[in-house]
């Protein structure tokens, strides 16, 4: 998922609309793909840019909270996994990167506006990791949760957004496999290590639960991103969804959700569960979460202890093109 | 063997299936005579790999630019499966039921059998760039030796698996070195300083001692200043090119394959071996 609050357009009416804007709209209902050097309404290519944009950015940032227990990891097999995975997902950032690219912002401009606070990422990635068990939760639940948002996504509209999802949605749907994996482990462990895992779920069902947005009433941008397929469904479906298939997960754990609330609900055969602190979840969006300063400023300090790197990389290339051409000058 | 490491039965499988790949027989791995030393020298190998990956994994998420950050995350990744390796063999060698992850886990420092160059803090990106390099070129001319003479094919074996990975190494270490050398006057400046730090470290590579000696003599290992040659050869190359200037040889600090470590190797270590410590006989 990884992508909250993004602020979309007003909804037009057929009759506000353009020829242009009509035709388009009409591409998108027929489920035509738009690729980049084609006409969309301004506001499609500016809701995009955020939204892939602030999921680029939840990938990279998204590599701390696991990195911290690279160094830490238990065994040289669980060591070598979550370094393949937190590699995925800096992958997973290229991609998208590169997806809105062909939206005409580069790299560096999305970079600038995450560093200055201007661009969000994901709220989930600024709660700690605090005990091995973290590590499963965290596949488990955190990209159990993004992948929701992310299957349906496979189908938007936007070409290249597209099939950035279709490949990392199969890289997703293994680390959760993992995550849960390393879940078994634990709740099938020692008492202690059991004790972590509850202690991991008790920690991330809600800010997971968060990852989906605010509830649809209070949802202001969905329905024009609906309408261009930017996105699939609402919030609430997908949190619903979300919980009708974590429970009997947690459950074969021998794991309790944190909530007194949870009950099955036969009539609408789904869960009932109790709503997020949503006050909590504004906080941590304006920079008041448990790690927002250690996750951006780690960024920051990253990109600015890199700075001589890139601009010895750049030196060397002009150098270099400067002695190509002095030869063929020279032939 | 002891509970540290209770295997699923997947686990159990890709181990086993790991172990059917290899059929290989090898009458070093069972030479009650070489035990001691062969041991000894597959520790060098693989705390080599485990030490380097740890630092480099120290990186992860925090590069200077994303391509880096994978770039990075993927030799650490490599040099862990290289310890996976070496490491297994060195079990099967001591026969005492220790297999890599105990290995890893539950050895202090002074078991450990790792070049000190490669427990050296990471510095910044141009001195860890340069340390990769700089074992890099030693790790790819003794691979290549280990493939073309080694005696024990379990030795030639993992080392053809190896050396794949650490040819990308050697290239993508030499292509940086190059390029931040040889670009902006900071970059200079900076690969620079990581060379004179680090040279000091590199003669480590090339001494040789008792016990490579009797494996010398079996035909198993090279002697170190054997690949001393070669090493050179690669490093001035790419210095010459870089524009960065070889310091003449002087003092070497040596100790790190006798397990007489620098400070920095206990932390890493208490950070690394942290679970496996403080929750013995847990399967993860």
């Amino acid at each position: 998922m990884y992508a909250q609050l993004i602020k979309s357009e007003g909804m037009k009416s057929r009759e506000e609309m353009s020829q242009e804007e009509i035709a388009f709209q009409e591409r998108v209902d027929r489920g035509e793909k738009i690729e980049p050097k084609e006409w969309m309404p301004e506001g499609y290519r500016k809701t995009l840019i955020r939204q892939i944009g602030q999921h680029a950015h939840s990938e990279i940032v998204g590599q701390l909270p696991e990195g911290n227990w690279i160094t830490r990891a238990p065994t040289l097999e669980r060591k070598a996994i979550l370094l393949a995975k937190v590699q995925d997902e800096a992958g997973h950032g290229l991609y998208l990167y590169s997806a809105a690219e062909t939206l005409g912002v580069s790299r560096d401009e999305l970079l600038e506006k995450l560093h200055s606070g201007e661009m969000k990422y994901s709220s989930i990635f600024n709660y700690p990791t605090l005990n091995w068990a973290d590590m499963g939760a965290v596949g488990w639940l955190v990209d159990g949760a993004a992948i929701m948002n992310q299957v349906p996504l496979q189908r938007t509209s936007y070409g290249p957004y597209s099939r950035a999802m279709i490949r990392i949605c199969k890289e997703e749907s293994f680390h959760q496999r993992q995550g849960y994996a390393v879940m078994m482990k634990m709740a099938f462990g020692t008492p202690e290590q059991k004790e972590m895992a509850q202690d991991a779920l008790n920690r991330f069902w809600f800010p997971a639960l968060m990852m989906f947005g605010p509830s649809d009433k209070d949802s202001v941008h969905s329905a024009q991103s609906m309408a261009w397929k930017i996105k699939i469904n609402t919030n609430d479906e997908l949190r619903q969804k979300f919980v009708n298939e974590t429970v009997p997960q947690a459950e074969y754990l021998g794991l309790t959700i944190p909530d007194e609330n949870l009950v099955w609900n036969e009539e609408k055969q789904g869960y009932d569960f109790s709503e997020p602190d949503w006050s909590e979840f504004f906080e941590v969006i304006k920079g008041n979460g448990p790690c927002n300063r250690e996750r951006l400023g780690a960024r920051v300090k990253a990109w600015t202890d890199g700075a001589w790197f890139r601009d010895g990389l750049s030196a060397y290339a002009e150098k270099a093109a400067a002695r190509r051409a002095a030869i063929v000058a020279a032939e | 063997m002891s509970a540290v490491v209770d295997l699923s039965s997947a686990e159990r499988e890709v181990r086993d299936k790991a172990a059917m790949a290899s059929p290989v027989s090898d009458r070093f791995v069972t030479d009650a005579a070489l035990k001691p030393a062969f041991f000894d020298w597959l520790c060098r190998m693989g705390d080599n790999a485990l030490v380097l990956g740890h630092r480099t994994s120290e990186w992860c998420g925090h590069g200077p630019v994303l391509e880096e950050d994978i770039a990075l995350a993927n030799t650490a990744l490599d040099l862990i499966g290289h310890t996976q390796l070496w490491l297994g063999l060195a079990g099967e060698v001591e026969g005492r039921g220790r297999d890599a992850d105990q290995l890893a886990y539950l050895r202090d420092a002074a078991q450990f059998r790792n070049l000190l160059l490669v427990e050296l803090p990471n510095g910044d990106m141009g001195v860890t760039l340069m340390r990769e390099f700089l074992f890099d070129a030693w790790h790819h001319a003794c691979l290549s030796w280990l493939i073309a003479h080694s005696q024990s094919p379990r030795v030639a074996e993992i080392a053809a698996k190896a050396i794949k990975e650490v040819t990308y190494h050697l290239e993508r270490a030499s292509d940086l070195v190059v390029r931040l050398g040889d670009g902006s006057g900071e970059s200079h400046a900076r690969m620079q300083a990581a060379v004179d730090l680090l040279w000091p470290y590199t003669g480590e590579m090339f001494k040789s001692d008792a016990i490579e000696a009797e494996l010398v003599k079996a035909g198993i290992v090279p002697a170190s200043e054997t690949l001393r040659e070669t090493w050179e050869r690669t490093v001035s190359e790419i210095f010459e090119e870089a524009t960065l200037d070889m310091p003449e040889d002087g003092y070497s600090h040596l100790g790190g394959k006798q397990g007489r470590h620098t400070e920095h190797l206990g932390f890493i270590l208490a950070e690394m071996q942290f679970l496996q410590r403080a929750y013995p006989g847990a399967s993860w």
